[in-house]
């Protein structure tokens, strides 16, 4: 009944899903958009979250007499993975998917009050469009409570690279980050159809987009440090096609997060900003259909197959076409914003937005160029790590040095901007540019230290001379995020400038020396888990008075029968001591020995971009809410 | 959903033989140096039975044969631009994860001038308009 | 016109895309990778004898004036005990086999082949699989048609079947 309940839920949702859509066509006659509009985008919310806890109930319980619960689960799995195995696949991430567009839908018509009643009416009327499409996806060709029978006395088990704590959490984060994009597309739909582009716009958009855009850094800084400790060979970040799917999104609202500030302070670059909002969730889309369709090798596989990949795409061609076509119809009627000179905070924002775009420009088309190839001459070729790092590289460290001055620099335009105020970066980073002379290291990593030192100084600049306790929050939140630019780049290039390897098969007894450690092969032991035997090996590292021990694992599960390593990552101060027990040869076991000096600094700077933006977010919140009190203490 | 997803590369235990790895499979080069140009030239050679992974960041067989190949062969004094070319004769440009400059690949390195480019006129038009 | 035409370049680049993702769709993504060597000399290489009671063979030996099916295999790669019955068929049709042992040592070689049959005139081994790379293969099994002047003609990825013995057989014939 669980399954039934659920899909009766879903079923519901989409029907007043469409009757949203139509009551946001037949417009004003069907009475006050708040009356109609808000009830169903609400009751559409409820309704999916209530299909996705029946989900989640019918994977706790294990319920074998469900297709995808068979498939994809397994009794004897501890609890957090039947649990986080309802959306550790695609029906059942399809179907968060759906949840999240829906509640998400639910939020923007509760607590949008600004907009004019026409662009809500058309803003909630593409949301519902966006919904019913997926619905239909769901409820077509994804039904994630179909039932088996006769149920399986055991289910198949999940993949054990995906039982893993922060798998659990990884694709919802990211999730949500996808989709809360989907509220700055209806936006942009919205106005473009009602042609009221201007501040309010911009204002209503903004908390989604900053809110998916944290999201958004946090799913993709977990990503890679899942991806960092789980393929056990001390990568970070690959330039694979799944990751290049997640970073375009992410790119998109980067830029997005800039433009819409723009136009909510100055009503500058309206067009522009339409376009980044469709694009940002156009990305979602496409990243989305790269993944499920299959349709690019990559390592990371997940529940390919084209028939979905091809529904996928008719959605894609549906609301992207749709909304590109609406947009250069309608775009050309928008009006053009306030104006400004190349030297001001617009044109540093602009300028940023186009490096961003370019990098974005050059992910698409990296990562698609191989299938243009083989469609156009059937040659087979690869675009990796060596092209995206020659690109992003550069752009990365001019976005940099961008930020030393941008935030600093006034409004409209700035005729003298005190170029003195930069000078303690500048020093910073040409002291730290002569610094890295000390060591040998490429050139890209010894640029990438200099100016993560230099703009580590710049990026608390906007906070010099103020009173620290009255500056705005959103200011703060700034400040913390561009930092955070700083701190991750100095994790990258301190990887890529110190990191010391160590690879030899030893034996019980021996020693093997990495970077400044002595690492002790004491011993190796079989252990058991719940659902897997692994060898375990025992390492004493010293390095002066400092002990370690670490036990990387090499494990086999029975349930897909599959080996993996689980690599023993110990956290210092200084960096991290990253260690794997590989196979047996002879009386020798393979060892891979990694030291990473502040390599923690690409995540740690991962977090406080999120948390900056976070901050921001609550800034803004407070303060609206303050306005709008004072408003109806005025009224 | 960047790892949202399974591995591939964890195939199942029958597929791989019970033989020792190559000699430089996971054993690095004496020489810093030769073993700097190694890593360097393995990070950027596709590893053909996981499709999607460098063969410096798989424990595939295969890619343990390459990488043992590789250095064997930097430690002969093979130049890295020799070993990926003699790679290509072989497998195509689908094995190196640097695409080969050429007619075919013309588009992928113009990609980022033509877009700074477009992008910069785009925004320089803006911008002079509005003096 | 300009105006109109840089509007519309977002929709067309998404035209550009979907129609690939079309083209992809249609033509999934092969995970094999045929080697480019077909068309050309074989590449040196030089294998000890796999097993004492048969000997090995190099590059050279393949230009000896007769055409021979060069077949990669192993003792513990599964299609292969799929492939053997079909490589006794060719055999049998007057195809000339001589086997690479991928990553394998003489007694598993020996069991393999009392269990499945043994078809090879000749079999090298390939302890570290630099043959197989040399040959651009990536698994096993894998099959290399060879002429009498030691040019690779055709290469078959993966175990030959039944229903793939035609096409072998017509290879054979055209370099016969």
């Amino acid at each position: 009944m669980i399954a039934e309940a659920g899909l009766a839920a879903l079923w519901l949702a989409a029907a007043l899903a469409l009757l949203q859509l139509g009551a946001a066509i037949a417009g004003p006659r069907v009475g006050d958009v708040r009356a109609v509009a808000v009830p169903t985008a609400v009751a559409q919310g409820v309704l999916t979250l209530f299909a996705f806890a029946m989900l989640i109930w019918l994977f706790v319980r294990t319920d074998l007499s469900v297709e995808l619960v068979a498939a994809n689960s397994h009794s004897m799995k501890p609890f957090i993975y039947r649990f986080s195995g309802a959306w550790g696949n695609h029906e059942g991430s399809m179907l968060l998917w759906v949840t999240v567009l829906a509640v998400a839908g639910a939020g923007l018509a509760l607590v949008e009050r600004r907009l004019p009643p026409e662009t809500m009416r058309a803003t909630l009327g593409a949301q519902a469009a966006l919904a019913l499409g997926f619905f239909g996806f769901l409820l077509i060709a994804s039904n994630p409570f179909a039932r088996l029978y006769p149920a399986p006395a055991e289910g198949q088990g999940l993949n054990p690279l995906l039982q893993d704590p922060g798998l659990a959490f990884h694709p919802p984060t990211l999730y949500l980050g996808y989709v809360g994009l989907s509220v700055a597309f209806s936006l942009a739909v919205g106005a473009l159809i009602t042609r009221e582009v201007g501040p309010a716009l911009a204002r209503a958009m903004r908390p989604w987009v900053l809110g998916a855009w944290v999201l958004l850094t946090l799913g993709i800084t977990a990503g890679s440090y899942w991806a960092y400790y789980e393929l056990g060979w001390g990568g970070w970040w690959f330039w694979d096609p799944v990751e290049n799917a997640s970073l375009m999104p992410w790119l998109a609202a980067t830029a997005l997060l800039h433009s819409v500030n723009v136009l909510a302070a100055r009503g500058g670059l309206r067009s522009w900003t339409i376009m980044l909002a469709v694009v940002a969730f156009s990305m979602s889309m496409v990243g989305t259909f790269l993944v499920r369709s299959g349709i690019l090798t990559s390592v990371h596989s997940f529940a390919v197959d084209p028939e979905r990949g091809s529904f996928i795409l008719g959605l894609l061609v549906l609301y992207v076409g749709g909304a590109l076509a609406l947009f250069a119809a309608r775009v050309g009627t928008v009006r053009e914003g306030a104006r400004f000179e190349l030297v001001s905070r617009e044109g540093a924002l602009v300028a940023n937005n186009l490096l961003l775009t370019v990098l974005l420009g050059v992910v698409f088309v990296g990562t698609l160029y191989p299938i243009f190839v083989e469609a156009a001459t059937g040659d087979k070729i690869s675009v990796g790590p060596p092209y995206f790092n020659a690109v992003s590289g550069p752009i990365t460290l001019v976005l940099a040095l961008l930020l030393f001055i941008g935030p600093l620099l006034n409004w409209r335009r700035d005729r003298r901007p005190n170029l003195r105020r930069i000078a303690l970066p500048l020093v910073v980073t040409v002291l730290a540019l002569a610094a890295t002379f000390l060591a040998d290291m490429s050139l890209l990593a010894r640029l990438g230290l200099a100016f993560a030192a230099g703009l580590a100084v710049a990026s608390l600049l906007p906070l010099a001379g103020r009173n620290l306790r009255r500056t705005p929050l959103a200011t703060w939140g700034m400040v913390i995020s561009h930092l955070g630019v700083a701190v991750a780049l100095a994790g990258a290039a301190s990887d890529t400038a110190f990191t010391r390897e160590t690879l030899a098969a030893a034996r019980p007894g021996e020693v093997l020396s990495v970077g400044p450690w002595s690492v002790r092969l004491a011993g190796v032991d079989p252990v058991a888990g719940p659902n897997w035997t692994a060898v375990e090996g025992h390492l004493v590292a010293t390095r002066g008075g400092t002990t370690i021990r670490l036990d990387p694992q090499s494990r086999t599960f029975s349930d897909p029968p599959t080996e993996t390593s689980e690599a023993a990552i110990r956290t210092l101060f200084d960096g991290q001591l990253y260690t794997v027990l590989g196979h047996r040869e002879g009386e020798r076991w393979q060892l891979r020995l990694w030291w990473k000096p502040f390599v923690t600094l690409i995540w740690l700077g991962g977090a406080l971009i999120a948390l900056g933006g976070a901050l921001a977010l609550v800034g803004r919140w407070w303060r609206g809410r303050r306005q709008r009190r004072s408003e109806e203490a005025f009224a | 959903m960047v790892l949202a997803c399974a591995l591939l590369t964890a195939g199942p235990l029958a597929a791989d033989s019970n033989q020792p790895p190559s000699p430089y499979a996971y054993k690095q080069l004496e020489d810093p140096r030769q073993e700097a140009r190694a890593k360097a030239l393995m990070g950027e050679l596709r590893c053909l039975v996981c499709q999607g992974q460098s063969i410096a960041d798989s424990d595939a067989e295969l890619a343990g044969d390459m990488r043992s190949l590789v250095r064997e062969r930097i430690k002969a004094g093979e130049s890295p631009d020799q070993i990926r070319a003699w790679l290509i004769e072989r497998y195509g440009s689908w094995v190196s994860y640097a695409p080969v400059f050429g007619p075919e690949t013309l588009f992928l390195y113009a990609a980022p001038l033509l877009l700074l480019l477009v992008g910069g006129l785009l925004a320089a038009r803006r911008l002079k308009r509005s003096r | 016109m300009t105006r109109k035409l840089l509007l519309a370049l977002p929709l067309l680049v998404f035209v550009l895309f979907v129609g690939a993702a079309l083209w992809r769709l249609a033509d999934p993504p092969s995970s094999t990778v045929a080697s480019k060597l077909v068309g050309k000399p074989v590449p040196p290489f030089a294998l000890k004898p796999a097993l004492p009671t048969k000997p090995g063979f190099g590059a050279a030996d393949l230009a000896g004036g007769q055409p021979r099916l060069v077949n990669l295999f192993a003792s513990w790669c599964v299609p292969c005990i799929a492939e053997a019955p079909v490589l006794a068929e060719l055999k049998a049709r007057g195809v000339a086999i001589d086997g690479i042992a991928i990553r394998d040592t003489a007694p598993d070689i020996t069991r393999f082949l009392s269990e499945q049959g043994d078809g090879y005139a000749r079999i090298g081994a390939d302890p570290n699989g630099q043959a197989q790379i040399a040959l651009g293969a990536s698994g096993v099994p894998e099959s290399f048609i060879v002429d009498g002047r030691g040019i690779i003609r055709y290469h078959h990825i993966g175990a030959v079947m039944p229903q793939d013995v035609p096409e072998v057989m017509a290879e054979w014939e055209k370099v016969r």
